[in-house]
C-alpha cells in the first residue's frame, strides 16, 4: 500500500549527540536510541486515550541513561568511543524490560523496570557487563531465539554469550587470516534466525552472506550456505568491491527471507536461493557518476541499515538528503519520503520526493543530484513489529511516523 | 553499428585514477581494510620516541606528514602534525531538565 499516508507524531531533537541507533521492541511498546556520547533513550507508546484520538499511540520519553563512557586502552594507546553501535531488546519474560546495548568492545545488559503508578520515575540499571573479548569493533549484536545466548560480532571475529556469563565467551567464527597482509575481507554484520536457535548469518564486505549451523561444528568457520551473486566481470571497476560490501543484513520475520543493503542497492534473498539474489532493489542508483566524489569524502562508505515492515511485504532503508525510502515487494512500487522540520508539519502528510538526474527533466518539487546534501545521512531506520509505525534517526533527530489510515499491515 | 558507451563506474574511475595516480589498483585488499579498522582510535604521541627520533635526525629533516591516502605504517614516528585532534566527549547528560 504505497505510497503510505505517513504522518509525524513526533520529531524530538535533544541538543546531544547523533544518534547511532534505533530499535523497537518486541511489542512496540518501546523504541529505544542509543547515541554517540554513549546514552540511550527509551520512549514508550501511550495507550489509546478515548478523550483525545489524535494523541493515541504517540510515543513519550520513558528513561535516560548512560549506557557507556570513554575509554582509553593505554595498552594500545587507543581510544574507545561511547557510541553506541546497536541496541536489542531481550523478549519480555517477565514484569521488566532487558535490553543489550554495545559499543566498539563492551556489551551491557540492562533491566528497564515497568513503571507503577506510583513511581515518579524510571530508574533502569545494569545486570551485566560482557567486557575484553573483542579485539576488533563490535558492529552486531542479535539475540538468540533460545532467550538464552546472544552473539557479538566484530570486523573479524563471532562470539557466542550465555546471558548470565561474563566471564567468558564461545568464539563461533574466526576470519583473522595468520598474515594480516593476506586480509582481504570482514564482517560486516550478523544476526540470529528468528525461529531456529541454530542458524544465524554474517555478511562481508565483499558483498558475501554466510548461513552457519551451530550443530555442524563448534567453530563455524564453514558455511552451511554461501550467498553470493555473480559479478558481471566486464562491469567491474575500481569502486566494485566497495559498493558491493553489504552494510546491514536481516532476517525476515518469517525467517524465510534475508534483507541485504549495500551502498547502491537493498537485496532479498531466499534462504534456498544461494546464486543470486530474489529481488534486487535500487535504492540511489543515480549515485553511480558521483563515486568518485563519494569516494573521495569517505561517503561510499557510510553504512546504511534495512528494515522489514511485520508482515515481510515492505522494505525501507535510509538516504541522503534526509530521503528514506520504502519497496513494496508485492506490488513493485516504491516511494522516496523526506525525514525533516521543513517539511513535515505534525499531522499532515507526508509528501513523495523525486530525485532527478542532472540536468533531467524537472518537475516543480523535484531535487537535483547535485543538489542532495551528503552530510544528511538516515542510517538507522526501525519498522514497528506489527503496525505501520517507523522511527527514521535523521543525524540528531528522530521522527516517528505512523501511518494512522493503513495502521494493521496488509 | 556498436556505440561504446562507457559505464558512468567506469568515468569516474578514470576521473579517480586522474586525481590520484598514485592509488594502487587494487582498491579493497589489506591496505584499505586494515587501515580502516585500525582507524579507529586515535594514536597519541609518544613524546619519548619523537625527542629521540628527532635526536637521531637532527642534521636531517623530518619527515613531512604522509598525504591522506597513504597508510601510516609502525615504523614511522608520529609528529603533532600528523595527529587527529582529539574530540571532547560529552560528559554531562544534555537531557537533564
Amino acid at each position: 500500500c504505497l505510497p503510505p499516508s505517513l504522518s509525524l507524531c513526533l520529531s524530538l531533537s535533544p541538543p546531544a549527540d547523533i544518534i547511532s541507533t534505533v530499535e523497537f521492541n518486541h511489542t512496540g511498546e518501546l523504541l529505544a536510541t542509543g547515541d554517540k556520547g554513549g546514552r540511550v533513550v527509551i520512549f514508550q507508546r501511550e495507550p489509546e486515550s478515548k478523550t483525545e484520538p489524535f494523541s493515541q499511540g504517540e510515543y513519550n520519553v520513558y528513561s535516560t541513561f548512560q549506557s557507556h563512557e570513554p575509554e582509553f586502552d593505554y595498552l594500545k594507546s587507543l581510544e574507545i568511543e561511547e557510541k553506541i553501535n546497536k541496541i536489542r531488546w531481550l523478549p519480555q519474560q517477565n514484569a521488566a524490560h532487558f535490553l543489550l546495548s554495545t559499543n566498539d568492545k563492551t556489551i551491557k545488559l540492562w533491566k528497564v523496570p515497568v513503571l507503577k503508578p506510583m513511581d515518579l520515575m524510571v530508574e533502569v540499571s545494569p545486570r551485566r557487563v560482557f567486557a575484553n573479548a573483542h579485539t576488533y569493533h563490535v558492529n552486531s549484536i542479535s539475540v538468540n531465539s533460545d532467550y538464552e545466548t546472544y552473539m557479538s560480532a566484530d570486523d573479524l571475529r563471532i562470539n557466542l554469550w550465555h546471558l548470565d556469563i561474563t566471564d567468558r565467551s564461545f568464539n563461533i567464527v574466526d576470519i583473522k587470516p595468520a598474515n594480516m597482509e593476506d586480509l582481504t575481507e570482514v564482517i560486516t554484520a550478523a544476526e540470529f534466525h528468528p525461529h531456529h536457535c541454530n542458524l544465524f548469518v554474517y555478511s562481508s564486505s565483499k558483498g558475501t552472506l554466510r548461513l552457519c549451523d551451530m550443530r555442524e561444528a563448534a567453530l563455524c568457520d564453514k558455511h552451511s550456505k554461501l550467498f553470493e551473486e555473480p559479478e558481471d566481470p566486464s562491469a567491474r571497476s575500481f569502486f566494485s568491491e566497495i559498493i558491493s560490501s553489504v552494510s546491514d543484513v536481516k532476517f525476515s520475520h518469517s525467517g524465510r527471507y534475508l534483507l541485504t543493503r549495500d551502498y547502491l542497492t537493498a537485496k532479498v534473498w531466499d534462504l534456498n536461493m544461494e546464486s543470486k539474489p530474489l529481488e534486487t532493489y535500487q535504492v540511489h542508483d543515480y549515485l553511480r557518476s558521483k563515486l568518485c566524489s563519494l569516494y573521495e569524502n569517505d561517503c561510499i562508505f557510510d553504512k546504511f541499515e534495512c528494515a522489514w515492515n511485520g508482515s515481510d511485504s515492505v522494505i525501507m532503508t535510509g538516504a541522503y538528503n534526509n530521503f528514506f525510502r520504502m519497496f513494496d515487494r508485492n506490488t513493485k512500487r516504491d516511494v522516496t519520503l523526506e525525514a525533516s522540520r521543513e517539511s513535515s508539519k505534525p499531522r499532515a502528510v507526508l509528501k513523495p520526493r523525486r530525485v532527478c538526474a542532472a540536468g533531467g527533466k524537472r518537475r516543480k518539487d523535484d531535487i537535483s543530484v547535485d543538489s542532495l546534501d551528503f552530510t544528511k545521512k538516515i542510517l538507522h531506520t526501525a519498522w514497528h513489529p506489527s503496525e505501520n509505525i517507523i522511527a527514521i534517526a535523521a543525524t540528531n533527530n528522530l521522527y516517528i511516523f505512523q501511518d494512522k489510515l493503513n495502521s494493521e499491515m496488509h | 553499428m556498436e556505440d561504446k558507451v562507457i559505464s558512468p563506474e567506469k568515468e569516474e574511475e578514470a576521473k579517480l585514477k586522474a586525481r590520484y595516480p598514485n592509488l594502487g589498483a587494487k582498491p579493497g585488499g589489506s591496505d584499505l581494510l586494515r587501515k580502516r579498522l585500525l582507524q579507529k582510535g586515535q594514536k597519541y604521541f609518544d613524546s619519548g620516541d619523537y625527542n629521540m627520533a628527532k635526536a637521531k635526525m637532527k642534521n636531517k629533516q623530518l619527515p613531512s606528514a604522509p598525504t591522506e591516502k597513504t597508510e601510516i605504517t609502525g615504523g614511522h614516528i608520529p609528529t603533532p602534525q600528523d595527529l587527529p585532534q582529539r574530540k571532547t566527549s560529552i560528559v554531562a547528560s544534555k537531557l537533564a531538565g
